[in-house]
C-alpha cells in the first residue's frame, strides 16, 4: 500500500517536472507541439504505469516464491514427504505467522517460520527496490524525451484509449473466465464421473462417503432430477408471471391513461428490485405454511418445501420481467396498424387481440424467454423454499430440488476442492450457464430482430 | 360475387348492433382483466411489505433488566490491579448473578440459581466490560444499569410465547415466571429501544444479534465494487460508443455484454470461487473478493446504462467541439462526458442497489461464515447484509424471525433511499434536449 503510494508520488513529482522542463523550453524555443499539461500527464503516467505493472506481478507471485524458498530449506527427510505433509507444514507455518497458531510451533515448523519471514523479508525488499527504481527509470526516459516536437497529447490519447480498449475487454474477459473456469472443472468433474451418468442419470445423491470402504462411497450424480426440479418450479413461476404480466402490460399500453401508467410502472418494477433473499424469507415462512395449512383443509397433503410455494413466490417477482419489455415492444408497436383496425370496426379489445399481440409477439416471446432464464437461474428463493432432496416427480404439491439449490448446497461449507461433490457443483454451473446463455441468446436475437422490423 | 352472399345496409347494421352489447361486455372484461394484474401485483407489493413490517417492527425494541452491578474490586481483579489489562479479562459473569442474587435474595438453591441466571442473556457480561472499560471510575461503585433479557423472555413479554391456560409454559418452569412477573411488578423489566441491534455484530444468541457487522461488511464490499465497476464502466461505454469502429469484433463484444448482463449471478460466484479464491488465493469470505465478484456482476448494467447516457447526448455537441479544433477525446471528456454524467449516475446508483441485494454469489465465495466481529477493513472476514438475513432465516429459534424481518427492513429502507436519490438525481441533472 505505501509503495503504491510512492509510485504515485513519483508519478507527480516527474510530471511536475516535466511541466517546469516544457515551460522553460517554450521560453527558448517557441511553442510546444502540445498544450504543457500533456506532458506533465505524459512523463506521469510513464513513471506510473510500468511500475504497477511490475508490482502486480510481483505481487502475483511472491506466495508461491517464497513457499519455494521455505521447502527448498527444509530437512531433507522433510522434503522427501508427500506434498499433502509439506502442504500441511506450510499451513501451519502460516497460522503462526498470523497468530491463531495458539501452541508453540515443533522445532521443524519453528525452523520453517523462521525461514519464512527471512524469504518474506528478502521478497519485500527486492520488490520495493525493482519497483521504485523502474519507475524513476521510466520517468527518466519520459523526461530526457520531452521536448517541443514531442506530441505529447497524442501519445496520451493513445494511452487512454488502450485503457478504454482494455476496459471494454474486460466484460468479454468475464465471459471468457466463467466458461474456462466452469469447462475446467467440469472436466475434472467427468473424469471421475462418466458424462453419460451425468446427463441421463436418474439419481441425484452426491453424498461421497468419508472413508472410500463405506457403502455407497461413490454417490449418484445424475441430474435429470434437478432439471425436472427446476422445470416444475419455472413452469408454475411462469404460470403466474405470463398472464399476470401479459395482461398489466396490455393494460398499461393501450388502455391506461398517461398518469397511471406512469405511476404503475415503475411501481411495478419495485417487484423486480427487491432482493430475492426477501422473497425466499417471505416463501418459506409465510406462503409455505399458508399453502400447506389450506392444503390440510381440503385434505391434500402438501409438502412443507413445496414446489408450488417457490413457484409462486418466484413467478411474482417475474411479473415486471414480462410486464416491462413487453410494454416496450407493444408500445412500438405503430399506431397506423390500431388505427387501420378501428376504421374497419373493430372495438378496442379486438384491436389488442388480433392486431396489437400478434405484431408483438416476437417481442412479447423474447421477453417471456429472458424471464424464463431468470427464473432457471434464480437462487435465494428456491434455496430458502424448496427442498434439497432430488426427487424426480411433477407433483407441485411435492418437494423437489433444482441445479442452482444443489450449486449452492454442494459449494457452501468447506470440503475439499477437487472432490466430486465440488466439481459437480461446476458440472451443475456449466448446464446452468449453458441453459440461460442459450435462452438469452435467442430471446435477444428474436427482440433485436423485431426492433428493426419497425425501427 | 353471387348476389345472394352480399348483405343489404340493413342487414349489415343489424347483425353489428346485435354483437356490439357483446363486444363491448367482452371489451370491458378485458380491460378489468388488465386492471386485476395490475391492482394483483401490488397487492402482492403492499402484503409482502406489511407482512415484513408487521413481524419485524417489534425487533426495534427489546427486554431488558435494571439490575444494580456493584463493580467489585475484590471480584474483578483479586489481585488489586486496576489497569485496562486486567479489567478487560476479568470475569463479569460474577457481578451478573451477584446482582440477580441481590434482586432476589430468597433463592439459595443451586439448581434455583442456575434458573435465575438463565433469565439475563449471556451476554450481559460483555456489556458490564464495555461500561467499565469506557468508564474505569466506576470501579468499586454501583449502578443500575439495563441489561438484556434471554431471548425466550423477551419472546414470551412480546407474546410470541403463549402461557398456557394454568398460567405455564415448557418454555419456563413455574419460579421464573413467578421472578419475570415481581421484576414486571417493580418497574425492573421492561421493552425499550434495541440499541444492540444496530451495534452488535452476529450472535448466536438472539437478543445479542445485531445487523451492524453486515452492514459494515456490506459497506466495504459495495466501496469495492464502486471502485471498480464505475470507472471500468465507464471507460468501456466511451469506447464502445464513440470509439469502436463497427465491425465484427464489437459487435460480438456488444452481444457479449448483454449475455452477460442476463446470466444468473450465482454463476457469477462460481467464477469468483474458481478465478479469485482458488487461482489467485484471495482471502475467503472478504468483502475484497466479495466487492470484486459484484462488480464484475454489475459491469455489463453499467456499461449499458453508460452506453444509453452517451447515446442521449446530442451529435451537435461533439460536432461543435470537434469544429472549433478540439481533438475527438478532448470533444468527449471536456463536452460529451460532464452532460452524460448524471444519467451514468442514476445508473450507477441503481446497479449498486441491485450489488447490494444480491445473495447468492456471496454465498459461493465464503462468506456465509459465521462472524461476530465487526470487520474493519477490506480483508477481514464479513458477511453482508443479505447474507445475514438468509442465515438467520435458516435460524431455528423463534426470536431470529423477527430479526430477519427487521433486518430485511433495513436493508430495503437503503434500497428505497439509493433508488430515490437515482430517481431525484435524474429529474434535477437529466437534460432534455
Amino acid at each position: 500500500m505505501i509503495l503504491v503510494l510512492l509510485i504515485i508520488l513519483i508519478s507527480v513529482a516527474a510530471g511536475f517536472m516535466a511541466l517546469r522542463k516544457i515551460s522553460g523550453l517554450r521560453a527558448r524555443q517557441g511553442k510546444p507541439h502540445s498544450p504543457e499539461r500533456y506532458y506533465a500527464y505524459y512523463v506521469g503516467l510513464m513513471a506510473l504505469t510500468p511500475a504497477l505493472i511490475v508490482l502486480t506481478l510481483w505481487n502475483g507471485f511472491e506466495q508461491s516464491w517464497i513457499e519455494e524458498q521455505v521447502i527448498r530449506q527444509l530437512p531433507f527427510d522433510l522434503q522427501s514427504q508427500s506434498s499433502n505433509r509439506i502442504d500441511l507444514l506450510l499451513n501451519d507455518v502460516r497460522n503462526t505467522l498470523s497468530g491463531h497458531f495458539n501452541s508453540t510451533p515443533s522445532a521443524p515448523t519453528q525452523a520453517a517460520v523462521d525461514h519464512y519471514q527471512t524469504a518474506q523479508h528478502q521478497s519485500q525488499s527486492a520488490k520495493t527496490l525493482t519497483v521504485i527504481l523502474t519507475a524513476l527509470l521510466v520517468a527518466g526516459i519520459g523526461y530526457g524525451q520531452v521536448n517541443i516536437q514531442l506530441r505529447a497529447r497524442n501519445r496520451v490519447e493513445n494511452w487512454v484509449k488502450v485503457f478504454m480498449i482494455g476496459c471494454a475487454l474486460v466484460a468479454v474477459l468475464t465471459t471468457l473466465g466463467i466458461v474456462l473456469s466452469v469447462v475446467f472443472e467440469s472436466i475434472r468433474f467427468f473424469q471421475k464421473v462418466p458424462l453419460t451418468d451425468f446427463l441421463f442419470g436418474l439419481n441425484w445423491s452426491p453424498q461421497t462417503a468419508m472413508r472410500t470402504d463405506q457403502v455407497g462411497a461413490s454417490g449418484a450424480f445424475g441430474m435429470i432430477p434437478l432439471l425436472a426440479g427446476t422445470l416444475l418450479i419455472s413452469s408454475i413461476a411462469m404460470a403466474v408471471a405470463v398472464p399476470i404480466g401479459l395482461l398489466a402490460a396490455i393494460y398499461l399500453s393501450e388502455f391506461s391513461g398517461a398518469k397511471v401508467r406512469a405511476a404503475a410502472k415503475p411501481a411495478l418494477e419495485i417487484l423486480a428490485g427487491i432482493p430475492t433473499v426477501v422473497y425466499g424469507f417471505f416463501a418459506a415462512l409465510t406462503v409455505a405454511p399458508a399453502l400447506r395449512g389450506f392444503g390440510a383443509d381440503i385434505g391434500l397433503d402438501v409438502a412443507s418445501e413445496s414446489a408450488l410455494s417457490a413457484g409462486l413466490v418466484m413467478g411474482i417477482m417475474i411479473i415486471p420481467f414480462v410486464s416491462s419489455l413487453s410494454d416496450d415492444v407493444m408500445n412500438a408497436v405503430p399506431q397506423s396498424l390500431r388505427d387501420a383496425a378501428y376504421a374497419l370496426g373493430a372495438t378496442q379489445a379486438e384491436t389488442v387481440r388480433h392486431i396489437v399481440v400478434p405484431a408483438a409477439l416476437p417481442g412479447i416471446v423474447g421477453s417471456i424467454l429472458l424471464a424464463v432464464s431468470r427464473a432457471i437461474g434464480e437462487t435465494m428463493i428456491v434455496v430458502m423454499a424448496a427442498g434439497l432432496a432430488a426427487k424426480l416427480t411433477f407433483n407441485p404439491l411435492d418437494a423437489v430440488t433444482t441445479v442452482t439449490v444443489q450449486i449452492v448446497t454442494l459449494l457452501v461449507g468447506d470440503q475439499a476442492f477437487d472432490s466430486p461433490k465440488t466439481l459437480a457443483a461446476f458440472a451443475l454451473g456449466m448446464v446452468l450457464f449453458l441453459m440461460t446463455l442459450a435462452l438469452n441468446a435467442w430471446a435477444l436475437s428474436i427482440v433485436r430482430k423485431y426492433r428493426e422490423r419497425y425501427e | 360475387m353471387s348476389e345472394k352472399n352480399l348483405l343489404t345496409h340493413q342487414q349489415t347494421f343489424a347483425k353489428v348492433n346485435a354483437s356490439l352489447a357483446r363486444r363491448r361486455a367482452a371489451e370491458r372484461r378485458f380491460i378489468w382483466l388488465g386492471r386485476l394484474a395490475i391492482i394483483a401485483s401490488l397487492g402482492f407489493l403492499l402484503l409482502l411489505f406489511g407482512n415484513i413490517g408487521s413481524q419485524g417492527i417489534s425487533a426495534f425494541r427489546q427486554t431488558f433488566i435494571a439490575l444494580n452491578i456493584h463493580f467489585d474490586p475484590t471480584l474483578l481483579s483479586p489481585e488489586g490491579q486496576h489497569d485496562l489489562e486486567t479489567l478487560g479479562k476479568a470475569n463479569y459473569n460474577k457481578l451478573v448473578k451477584q446482582a440477580l442474587l441481590a434482586t432476589f435474595p430468597d433463592v439459595t438453591q443451586r439448581h434455583e440459581k442456575k434458573a435465575l441466571y438463565a433469565l439475563i442473556s449471556s451476554g450481559a457480561q460483555f456489556q458490564l466490560r464495555e461500561t467499565l472499560l469506557d468508564n474505569p471510575d466506576l470501579l468499586g461503585q454501583r449502578q443500575t444499569l439495563w441489561l438484556a433479557a434471554d431471548d425466550r423472555v423477551d419472546m414470551l413479554i412480546k407474546g410470541e410465547i403463549q402461557l398456557d391456560e394454568h398460567g405455564q409454559s415448557p418454555h419456563f418452569n413455574p419460579k421464573q415466571l413467578n421472578w419475570l412477573q415481581q421484576l414486571q411488578a417493580r418497574q425492573l423489566l421492561e421493552k425499550r429501544f434495541n440499541g444492540l441491534f444496530f451495534s452488535n455484530g452476529d450472535s448466536r444468541e438472539p437478543e445479542l444479534a445485531g445487523i451492524l457487522g453486515a452492514l459494515m461488511g456490506s459497506f466495504y464490499m459495495l466501496l469495492v465494487t464502486l471502485a471498480f465497476s464505475f470507472p471500468v464502466g465507464v471507460a468501456a461505454a466511451i469506447y464502445l460508443e464513440e470509439f469502436a469502429p463497427v465491425n465484427r469484433w464489437t459487435d460480438w463484444i456488444e452481444i457479449n455484454i448483454n449475455n452477460l448482463a442476463a446470466v444468473p449471478s450465482i454463476v457469477f460466484g462460481l467464477l469468483g470461487l474458481a478465478v479469485f479464491l482458488n487461482f489467485f488465493d484471495l482471502p475467503r469470505s472478504t468483502p475484497l473478493v466479495g466487492g470484486m465478484v459484484l462488480s464484475l456482476m454489475t459491469l455489463p448494467t453499467f456499461i449499458i446504462s453508460s452506453r444509453a447516457a452517451l447515446k442521449a447526448v446530442p451529435p451537435s455537441i461533439r460536432e461543435a467541439a470537434l469544429g472549433v479544433g478540439a481533438s475527438k477525446l478532448q470533444a468527449i471528456f471536456h463536452h460529451v462526458l460532464p452532460l452524460a454524467l448524471p444519467g451514468m449516475l442514476t445508473g450507477t446508483i441503481i446497479g449498486m442497489a441491485r450489488a447490494l441485494g444480491d445473495t447468492a454469489p456471496l454465498l459461493m465465495i465464503g462468506m456465509v461464515a459465521f462472524i461476530v466481529d465487526i470487520p474493519n477493513g477490506f480483508t477481514e472476514p464479513a458477511t453482508a447484509l443479505p447474507v445475514q438475513i438468509y442465515l438467520w432465516a435458516d435460524s431455528p429459534e423463534r426470536a431470529f424471525v423477527e430479526k430477519t424481518s427487521a433486518a430485511i427492513m433495513v436493508l430495503l429502507l437503503f434500497l428505497i433511499a439509493m433508488n430515490a436519490v437515482a430517481v431525484y438525481l435524474r429529474s434535477k441533472l437529466e437534460r432534455r434536449w
